[in-house]
């Protein structure tokens, strides 16, 4: 048993307030049913969630840091893609 | 002064989640893996609450206060019903009180007593004594999931590996003629089911077998022909129970009403 590790979930939990599911960390189990059990009895002990979502971990697919600066940077001097460019009618009170 | 049987019955309905719970918490820091570690436990904290509503039921049935006043130690209270009895006084089943042994013996264990409780519950949701009833709408949610969670493992190691399966056919010779008790009536619960205060176990035992046999079947276990033993509901005890008090109470009784 302890040279073979159940695989790593990620849990999802969607808060009572909330409208999306955020992450809330990982956990060890052998296939998906146990895995939202695990969630609830580790992550919803508290009253923080009413949904949750589970994904093992080698399925999530992540961009690499290293490239951060080719990825992210670029859009530090396109100020014109945030809509702040209108003159909204003073009608609108809520934007 | 409340009336004897019903006093009787409250505290073997308090006696059976505390000892099931602390029975329970004997895993925590020991759980075969962390996750499972904390599901246990987190069960365990159920069943000591249900104890808990329970004892302060049995306590002011008794007549005496339920929260410790600091008057000394004359007071009958939840901690003292809890802690303060001998084996002989408890009025839990002897299921409850079984060593946990490996993993499957433990989960077993639970999915007997969780199926039983499952139903009992429910038919105790209408009982002519409001505040058992109340204890058990909030418990039956609780039961619910300990019934879900325990059901999937003993499926899981009992339709598992070879090892797992031999464990669980283990667990079921041992644990099995523990089950016949849950559904045959005390004296004092008799008398309570006229009232209709108690439960009638006897009717919800169908129930059970078909929950525990669905299970089983999914499992790849076969239920044993064996005596059935009984005596808890009475006071007459396996010996676990001792060892099991003799740790639980030990800091009452070393050092009577300390608190931390």
């Amino acid at each position: 048993m302890h040279d073979k590790q159940w695989p790593l979930w990620e849990v999802f939990i969607r808060s009572k307030q909330g409208l999306d599911h955020k992450h809330a960390g990982s956990l060890h189990a052998a296939d998906a049913a146990m895995a939202i059990e695990n969630a609830r009895d580790v992550y919803t002990r508290r009253m923080e969630g009413v949904s949750i979502w589970v994904v093992e971990s080698k399925y999530i697919h992540a961009s690499d840091p290293d490239e951060a600066s080719s990825l992210y940077d670029p859009a530090n001097d396109k100020v014109y893609r945030h809509p702040t460019f209108y003159d909204l009618p003073d009608e609108l009170k809520h934007m | 002064m409340g009336y004897p049987a019903h006093i009787d019955y409250s505290l073997q309905l308090a006696d059976n989640a505390l000892i099931l719970g602390h029975r329970n918490s004997e895993w925590t820091g020991h759980g075969p893996i962390l996750e499972q570690d904390i599901a246990l436990s987190n069960i365990a904290l159920d069943l000591i609450g249900q104890a808990r509503y329970l004892y302060q039921h049995a306590a002011r049935l008794i007549g005496g206060k339920v929260t410790e006043d600091g008057s000394g130690g004359r007071e009958v209270t939840e901690d003292g019903l809890a802690y303060g009895r001998d084996a002989w006084d408890f009025r839990n089943c002897l299921l409850v009180e079984q060593s946990n042994g490996d993993w499957g013996k433990t989960i077993l264990r639970q999915f007997l007593f969780s199926a039983w409780q499952y139903y009992f519950y429910g038919q105790l949701r209408n009982s002519r004594d409001q505040e058992l009833a109340a204890i058990a709408e909030k418990s039956v949610k609780e039961v619910t999931y300990h019934l879900r969670w325990s059901g999937e493992w003993v499926i899981r190691l009992g339709d598992g590996t070879e090892e797992s399966h031999e464990r669980m056919r283990r667990a079921v010779d041992e644990l099995w003629k523990y089950t016949g008790e849950m559904f045959a009536p005390a004296a004092y619960e008799k008398e309570l089911i006229r009232l209709g205060i108690a439960v009638d176990a006897g009717e919800i035992r169908p129930l059970w077998g078909e929950k525990v046999g669905e299970v089983f079947n999914e499992a790849g276990l076969e239920i044993p022909m064996t005596w059935m033993q009984g005596g808890g509901k009475d006071g007459k005890h396996t010996e676990q129970l001792g060892y099991l008090l003799a740790e639980m109470q030990f800091l009452q009784r070393a050092y009577p009403n300390c608190e931390w």
